[in-house]
């Protein structure tokens, strides 16, 4: 199989309001999708665009992550993008599915790309 | 140096800490006990739990530093002044240089026939708690001798271990050193209270055999008044005397009646020969506690190491003491013995607690105070009495109870850097005020960089107290900033945003803030948005800022579904909606709850059955209930005058009236209401944020109430309203609130932290001494006008309804999500019921 195969298309980014989420079925997996958008509208930069982390909540033992919000923690390495748990509101790095406040909830980050005429992929894997 | 120490208590502990790292000082601590130091301040606890080990106050590995020796049951018998050598009990001889005397006290035992009967104990060591405990388990009745702050320490420990606890005292009243009458009367009520018997003005004569076979009665204790008490065990705490044998045997001067003497340098009558703590007499006293011995071990500790050397200047005898859970204080002259010096009291039986002050004869300064009952005040009159600061005009003001609004007691701004705070480590304010410049911020890192209140614990509130007022004067406080990307508190936030017309958060976090916000700050400005300019929250702009609760108009569960609560005004409902609800819950398979506000809360919908099921209720005449927004909650009420015998009000009428004008109102945190139509208050309003009770005449409004985990009595703001009045003033409270609460902060505690509380509340909404009641009125004729159902919206709002899916890429509902039956309902799954159900 040629890895082009195991990229999985979810959506269009227009589907996805900006600074939200949404959950993903990718092969038998719920995968959380989220657009990042600057105040200022920018979707360039290395901190705006497309992230995909799991929709399982480990610690609330549901998928909710896709409807939790986005947001930009300090952290003693700089500026994290989170996405805050709807349940019990812990935080989940976009970049690498990593739980701020314990290690034990965290998730795993999956790779997605967003083509030209805004089509959102999901590698699966 | 060959340095002596002989004791190893909590003083002579103190002196080896100061001492430690000295060089050229070789320490040898003669120790009788079997073990080193520990903790006699809190001995009571090895009845509650504690183990010897807990009370160590050993820090680890202490003993194993160089040049320090430590001995244990090793008991000096006599110092051979002319060799210079301590001579042991086995013969051996420990050659010095120095010694310092640390052998504290023991425990008077009363010249009574029959006190070394068995059963008959003291209560000073480990050995002594292990032999009452070993005693305790084969005894019902236990007796202490002793009404003082030990003796009623140990009744504590009998307590614990579960006898029948009596104290005797020859005194005709508990802790005479401490309290005065009334004080002593107080005590004796709440320590009988808690079932411990108590016998005052008793005079042992005789502990003659009980006849008592097996418990309830090995001794007899015979007064001089001619009763008897029978009892199992007898622990004698009738005071302590000095430790003062090797003064004897060694020739050092003692007191007449005990002691070894010392000078302000804690030197006895050999120069080379320190004596501290409770075996050492100063001018005549010897101090029973032990910050006075602390000070004295410091003392001499700089004189070893050749530091600066300060004299003992005597000690504060203030006290304050948790003694079988009640709190007592004692501070300065307690029993008013200074010449003319005046009394102010305050005594609340019911209440239990009883407070006196005494003044100087012109009533400007504080000799002194005796607190039982409540302490809390404790740690402030103490500094005011030790640093002379003048007293208010109003002295009274310092016990009694505060009244609504009232600011009472001594701001810690006022002391002097030299206050002393911690007596027991000798920690200034200025102390603490370098550390929390330094860095020390919070309460754990203050205590452990300046050992203030490690101790006995008493002075806590007040370095708290510090610690808060600092950081404040520092602008550190950073508490009513929103989070880090805004430096604001919600208070300031509203005033920018309402001045700078700013309609969306990154409008706002671009004006006001910085970088991209978090789950802190987005429905923080969300609800001031929406408070500012009522826009419809499901809008797409909005969207992002949003909790999943007001994105989906519903309340979150732990399993990912969410609950649907239609609004029931005042509680009201039809027959006829009724049955519409149980429908709606049978079509969807949802478990049905009556809520504690007079609703019915329907779990477990699917966010993609949301619409299917609002479309049904609103269709019935249903709107939202609202109970996912941080906005008005629910009117309770009860039935009031068209059914109620004794309604004095329509409260039905007005609760519906009131509901359905403040529904759909955005504020700092959610509110609850309630309309009573009598004074029986059937709908429990004075729990609630706005509570309005029927009087003969109208209403009367009660405001900032709260149930949940800190309950708050709701206040009087108005009484005996009509009507229109009573809207009106609802009106601006409200809005006064919402303009001014913190982010998530409930009218009760918003009213606590406001300075002057409601009687400041009082005066901006009924007198408008601000000015701004029209204001006020007129924010909130614009919320009613522009208020919408958010449902009824979103049902026909296609846009809106496309986020009502699982999946983007599928119409499959989320397969995590299952039910088992319960009750003839639905709930959801346990994990392990989920794994039960995959196994084969």
């Amino acid at each position: 199989m040629t890895d082009a195969a195991h990229w999985t298309f979810v959506c269009h980014r227009d589907d996805i309001v900006p600074n939200t989420g949404v959950a993903a079925k990718v092969g038998g997996a719920q995968v959380a999708v989220f657009r990042v958008v600057a105040p200022d509208g920018s979707e360039d930069g290395p901190d705006n665009g497309i992230f995909a982390i799991d929709n399982f909540d480990v610690r609330a033992q549901a998928n909710v992550l896709s409807r939790g919000l986005i947001g930009e923690l300090s952290t003693e390495t700089g500026p994290v993008l989170v996405v805050a748990s709807p349940v019990y509101k812990n935080h989940l790095c976009l970049r690498s599915g990593r739980c701020l406040e314990d290690e034990a909830w965290s998730v795993k980050a999956w790779a997605v790309a967003c083509g030209d005429d805004g089509m959102i992929m999901v590698r699966a894997s | 140096m060959k340095l002596v120490v002989i004791g190893n208590g909590m003083v002579g502990h103190k002196l080896l800490e100061e001492l430690a790292g000295t060089p050229n000082l070789a320490i040898t601590v003669l120790c009788e006990e079997p073990r080193p130091a520990y903790d006699r301040v809190h001995l009571s606890e090895f009845f509650s739990g504690k183990t010897a080990d807990d009370l160590s106050l050993v820090a680890p590995g202490f003993f194993e530093q160089p040049n320090l020796r430590l001995r244990l049951d090793a008991k000096a018998v006599d110092i051979d002044r002319v060799t210079r050598q301590v001579v042991l009990a086995d013969g051996e001889r420990v050659p010095y240089d120095r010694v310092v005397l640390a052998t504290g006290s023991y425990p008077f035992v009363p010249a009574v026939t029959g006190r070394d009967r068995d059963g008959c104990l003291v209560y000073r060591t480990i050995e002594d708690l292990e032999a009452m405990r070993e005693w305790g388990a084969k005894s019902r009745i236990g007796v202490v001798v002793g009404g003082g702050l030990l003796g009623l320490e140990c009744a504590k420990a009998l307590k614990d271990m579960g006898l029948d606890t009596h104290v005797v005292e020859f005194a005709p009243r508990l802790m005479t050193v401490q309290v005065d009458d009334m004080g002593g009367r107080l005590l004796r009520r709440k320590i009988e209270a808690l079932g411990v018997r108590v016998h005052t003005g008793k005079n042992t004569l005789e502990i003659a055999d009980g006849g008592g076979v097996g418990v309830g009665g090995r001794h007899a204790m015979k007064f001089a008044d001619g009763s008897q008490l029978l009892t199992d065990m007898i622990v004698f705490s009738a005071g302590i005397r000095p430790r003062d044998e090797l003064a004897r045997t060694s020739g050092l001067i003692r007191g007449e009646r005990g002691g070894i003497l010392i000078d302000n340098l804690c030197k006895t009558s050999d120069p080379d020969i320190w004596a501290i703590g409770e075996c050492a007499l100063w001018q005549g006293k010897i101090f029973g506690l032990v910050a006075p011995g602390y000070d004295m071990a410091r003392m001499v500790a700089a004189q070893i190491k050749g530091t600066a050397v300060a004299e003992f200047k005597g000690a504060d005898m203030s006290t304050k003491l948790k003694l079988l859970g009640v709190d007592v204080a004692s501070i300065g002259d307690a029993q008013g013995a200074t010449p003319g010096s005046l009394n102010y009291l305050f005594s609340d039986d019911v209440a239990g607690v009883y407070k006196k002050l005494v003044v100087s004869a012109d009533a400007k300064t504080l000799l002194g105070a005796v607190l039982v009952g409540d302490a809390d005040d404790y740690g402030s009159l103490l500094q005011m009495a030790l640093n002379g600061i003048p007293l208010p005009a109003q002295p009274e003001s310092l016990i009694l109870p505060s009244v609504e609004g009232g600011a009472k007691g001594l701001g810690v701004d006022l002391l002097p850097a030299t206050a002393s705070i911690c007596s027991c480590n000798n920690v200034s304010k200025g102390d603490l005020c370098a550390a929390i410049e330094g860095g020390a911020t919070s309460l754990g890192q203050l205590k452990k960089c300046t050992k203030a209140a490690t101790s006995c614990g008493g002075c806590l509130p007040l370095v708290k107290q510090v610690l808060d007022a600092e950081l404040k004067k520092s602008g550190v406080l950073v508490l009513n900033h929103l989070c880090e990307h805004f430096a604001h508190s919600r208070q300031e936030l509203f005033h920018l945003v309402k001045v700078g017309g700013q309609k969306t958060f990154d409008e706002t976090i671009l004006a006001h803030g910085k970088g991209r916000g978090c789950d802190i700050c987005k429905p923080a400005v969300a609800s001031v948005l929406a408070s500012c300019w009522n826009e419809h929250v499901l809008k797409p702009k909005h969207a992002s800022v949003q909790d999943t609760n007001d994105y989906f108009l519903a309340n979150i569960q732990k399993d990912g579904t969410y609950s649907v609560v239609p609004r029931i005004p005042g509680g009201e409902i039809t027959p006829d909606k009724l049955i519409v609800i149980g429908q709606v819950a049978k079509d969807y398979g949802l478990y049905t709850k009556i809520t504690g506000g007079q609703r019915i809360d329907l779990f477990g919908a699917r966010v993609e059955q949301l619409p299917a099921i609002w479309g049904a209720l609103v269709a019935a005449g249903f709107e939202s209930g609202h109970a996912y927004g941080k906005s008005l909650r629910t009117v309770k009420s009860c039935v009031g005058s068209t059914w109620c015998r004794y309604g004095v009000q329509d409260s039905v009428t007005m609760a519906i009236r009131i509901e359905e004008r403040y529904r759909g109102l955005r504020s700092p945190h959610k509110i609850k209401m309630a309309v009573s139509g009598c004074t029986r208050e059937c709908a429990e309003a004075q729990s609630k944020d706005v509570g309005v009770i029927a009087t003969e005449r109208g209403w009367n409004l009660y405001v900032a109430g709260n149930g949940g985990m800190k309950p708050r009595h709701a206040e009087l703001l108005a009484a005996d309203v009509d009507d229109a009045t009573l809207i009106k003033l609802i009106d601006r409270f409200l809005m006064f609130y919402i303009r001014t609460g913190d982010r998530l902060q409930r009218t009760a505690t918003w009213i606590e932290n406001l300075e002057g509380g409601l009687g400041y509340v009082k005066k901006v909404v009924i007198d408008d001494s601000l000015g701004i009641c029209a204001e006020l009125e007129a924010d909130m004729a614009r919320q009613v006008e522009t208020y919408e159902c958010e449902w009824k919206k979103a049902i026909t709002t296609p846009e809106t309804l496309k986020r009502f899916k699982h999946f983007v890429n599928s119409d499959e509902a989320d397969g995590n999500i299952q039910f088992i039956d319960e009750r003839g309902q639905i709930r959801p799954k346990s994990a392990l019921e989920k794994q039960q159900a995959v196994t084969p």
